[in-house]
C-alpha cells in the first residue's frame, strides 16, 4: 500500500523505557492526510507509546529513549522543541480531563491562555464558537459558557477536550482510546464526530475496540509486541489480512 | 449460651467505655472555654479592642475602687496582626515553591533530605527557633523587633505549608498535568495556571492552619519581639502580641484579671480560624 502525500511519516521509530528493551521496535509508516488511521493491538503492544511519541508526550516518563525520525509535514519533530510539537499535534486522552478551575469558554481557549498568547475578545469568541460547533457542543453549552466544564456529562466533557485540542488548529489530532471511559451513546456521538472532523483534520486513534476501528477508520495498523505487524486500508485488513497474527487478533483468538 | 451472653456484654461494655473516654477528651476544651468566659467576659468591651494595656498603677486604682481594669489589648492585637501577616508573606511563597518541588520530584535524594529537614523543623522546640531568630535578626539590628518575631514565626509556618502543598498537589490527577502539557504549555505555566489553581482549597487550608498554629506562640516572641506597651507598626521596633500580653499580665498581680479576657479572645480567634479552615477543606475537596 502506498500513501501519496503523507502528512506524517514514521521512519524506523524505536522507543525504549528501559535500555535494551524496545517498547516500539523500528516502526515505519506513512499517514494519510485528512483520514482516520486506527492503531490496534493487545495491551502492552506499544500502540499508546507510538501515538504519544508523535507529540512527544511519551517523554514525560523518565529514561525514555527514542530513535528514528518522525516527520510532520517534512519536519522532524524529534528535533523540534516539544512545546512547538504539541501545538502542531493535539492530543485527546482516555479519560476526559477538562481543567476543573476553568469555565467552558476558558477550557476551549486554554491552549492560548497557557501559552501566554492573548487574542482580541472578538477573535476568542469566534474561536470558542467555532471549536464548540466543530464538536457539536455549541447548542448544548452556548448558554453556560462561563460555567465550569466539570459539570458536563462524561461524553460532553470529552467533546470539550476535543474542542480544546482543535482550537489550536493542529495538523494532526492524536486520540488515545478516547471513548473507553464513555457509555455506548456517548461513544457513538464521538465516532460520528470523528467522521465529520476528518474533512478538516488528520486523525490518529488508538483503540482497544476492533469494531470501532472498523466503523470509523480508513487505515489500520496492527501492532504486536512493539512491532508494526500490518498496516493497510481498514477494509482490506478486516476482510483479508495478510498476516496470520492479524487474522488471529481480529477473530478474537488472542488480545 | 451463657458464653454468648458474656460476649455480648463484653462488646457493649467495650463500646460504652470508648464512648465515655471519647467524651472525656472534649471535656477540657469546654471546661477551658467556660472558665474563660466566666472570668473574662467582664473585661471585654469596646476599649478592650481599641486601647493599649493599662499600667499597673491604673489597674491597681481600678481594683481598689472595685471597677473593671481600664484599657485593653490593642497593642497585642495589632502586634499579632503585624507579625503574622509579615510571617505569612515570608513563609507562603517559600513554602508553596518548596512543596511544588517535593511533589514534582518526590524521589530524588534532595527531596528526601528536604522533607526530613522540614519535619525536623516542625519538631523543633519553638524557643530554639526564637533563639535562632534572635541570633539572625535581633543581634545584627541591635534591637528586638517585629521583624525578628515574624522570622521566627515564619520558620514555624514553613513545614506546615510545605507539607500541605505537597500533599494537595500529589492528590491532583496526573491527567491534569498531561492535559496542560499536551496543549504545548510550558512546565511552569502548567504548574502555575493549572495545578496551583486546582489545589487552591488545600493550599488555603494549610495556610490558615499554619497561621492559627503560630498565632498563639509565645516563647519565640519573648526572645525576638519582646513586647511593647504601645501600638507599634514599625517592623524594626519591639512589638507586643496577644500571647506576650497574657504572659505579662500573669507576671503583674494587679493585671491578673486581664489574663482571662485576653485568653478568651485568643482562643476564640484560633478556634474560628481552625473551623474556617476545616470548612474550606470540605468545600474544596478535590473530586
Amino acid at each position: 500500500m502506498v500513501i501519496t502525500n503523507p502528512i506524517l511519516q514514521l521512519k524506523d521509530v524505536s522507543i525504549s523505557y528501559t535500555p535494551g528493551k524496545n517498547a516500539v521496535e523500528s516502526v515505519s509508516a506513512d499517514i494519510a492526510e485528512k483520514q482516520i488511521t486506527a492503531i490496534m493491538g493487545p495491551s502492552g503492544c506499544g500502540k499508546s507509546t507510538l501515538l504519544r511519541a508523535i507529540n512527544r508526550m511519551h517523554e514525560l516518563y523518565p529514561d525514555i529513549k527514542t530513535t528514528g525520525e518522525i516527520l510532520l509535514n517534512g519536519k522532524n519533530i524529534l528535533k523540534t522543541n516539544p512545546m512547538e510539537v504539541r501545538r502542531m499535534a493535539g492530543m485527546v486522552f482516555q479519560r476526559p480531563n477538562p481543567f476543573p478551575t476553568m469555565s467552558i469558554y476558558d477550557n476551549v481557549i486554554a491552549g492560548y491562555k497557557l501559552n501566554g498568547i492573548s487574542l482580541p475578545k472578538r477573535e476568542k469568541d469566534e474561536l470558542v464558537e467555532q471549536s464548540l460547533k466543530n464538536v457539536g457542543l455549541w447548542d448544548e453549552v452556548k448558554d453556560s459558557l462561563f460555567k465550569k466544564g466539570t459539570f458536563l456529562s462524561g461524553g460532553q466533557q470529552q467533546r470539550l477536550c476535543i474542542a480544546r485540542a482543535l482550537s489550536l488548529k493542529p495538523q494532526v489530532l492524536l486520540m488515545d482510546e478516547p471513548t473507553s471511559a464513555l457509555d455506548p451513546i456517548a461513544t457513538n456521538r464521538i465516532e460520528e464526530l470523528l467522521l465529520d472532523l476528518k474533512k478538516e483534520f488528520t486523525i490518529m486513534i488508538v483503540t482497544h475496540n476492533m469494531s470501532q476501528a472498523a466503523r470509523i477508520s480508513d487505515y489500520s495498523m496492527f501492532m504486536y509486541l512493539g512491532n508494526l505487524i500490518e498496516y493497510d486500508e481498514t477494509q482490506k485488513m478486516f476482510t483479508n489480512p495478510s498476516d496470520k497474527r492479524t487474522e488471529e487478533y481480529l477473530t478474537g483468538q488472542f488480545g | 449460651m451463657s458464653s454468648l451472653k458474656y460476649r455480648t456484654i463484653k462488646d457493649k461494655t467495650f463500646f460504652y467505655v470508648t464512648c465515655f473516654l471519647a467524651s472525656l477528651t472534649v471535656v477540657p476544651l469546654f471546661a477551658i472555654i467556660w472558665e474563660l468566659i466566666k472570668k473574662g467576659y467582664k473585661q471585654i468591651n469596646w476599649n478592650f479592642f481599641t486601647e493599649s494595656a493599662p499600667s499597673t498603677l491604673d489597674a491597681m486604682l481600678a481594683r481598689n475602687t472595685g471597677d473593671i481594669i481600664p484599657g485593653g489589648i490593642a497593642n497585642g492585637i495589632t502586634g499579632t496582626l503585624l507579625m503574622v501577616v509579615l510571617a505569612a508573606i515570608i513563609a507562603i511563597p517559600i513554602g508553596i515553591l518548596v512543596g511544588i518541588h517535593l511533589s514534582e520530584h518526590p524521589k530524588t535524594k534532595f527531596s528526601y533530605i528536604t522533607r526530613f529537614l522540614t519535619d525536623l523543623i516542625q519538631g523543633s522546640p519553638s524557643i530554639v527557633i526564637g533563639i535562632i531568630a534572635y541570633a539572625w535578626i535581633v543581634k545584627p539590628i541591635g534591637s528586638y523587633s517585629a521583624l525578628a518575631g515574624s522570622v521566627a514565626l515564619s520558620i514555624m509556618m514553613l513545614p506546615l505549608i510545605v507539607r500541605s502543598t505537597e500533599e494537595t498537589l500529589k492528590m491532583l490527577p496526573g491527567s491534569l498535568k498531561e492535559a496542560g502539557l499536551a496543549l504545548g504549555a510550558s512546565y511552569t505555566s502548567v504548574i502555575l495556571k493549572v495545578l496551583l489553581p486546582a489545589a487552591f482549597g488545600g493550599l488555603f487550608t494549610g495556610i490558615l492552619l499554619a497561621i492559627s498554629r503560630v498565632m498563639g506562640e509565645t516563647a519565640p516572641l519573648m526572645l525576638t519581639a519582646l513586647g511593647s506597651t504601645t501600638i507599634n507598626w514599625d517592623i524594626v521596633k519591639p512589638t507586643s502580641a496577644v500571647p506576650l500580653l497574657i504572659w505579662e499580665f500573669y507576671n503583674d498581680p494587679n493585671l491578673i484579671d486581664m489574663i482571662w479576657s485576653s485568653s478568651l479572645f485568643l482562643l476564640i480567634l484560633i478556634l474560628s480560624l481552625n473551623i474556617i479552615a476545616k470548612q474550606i477543606a470540605k468545600k474544596w475537596r478535590i473530586q
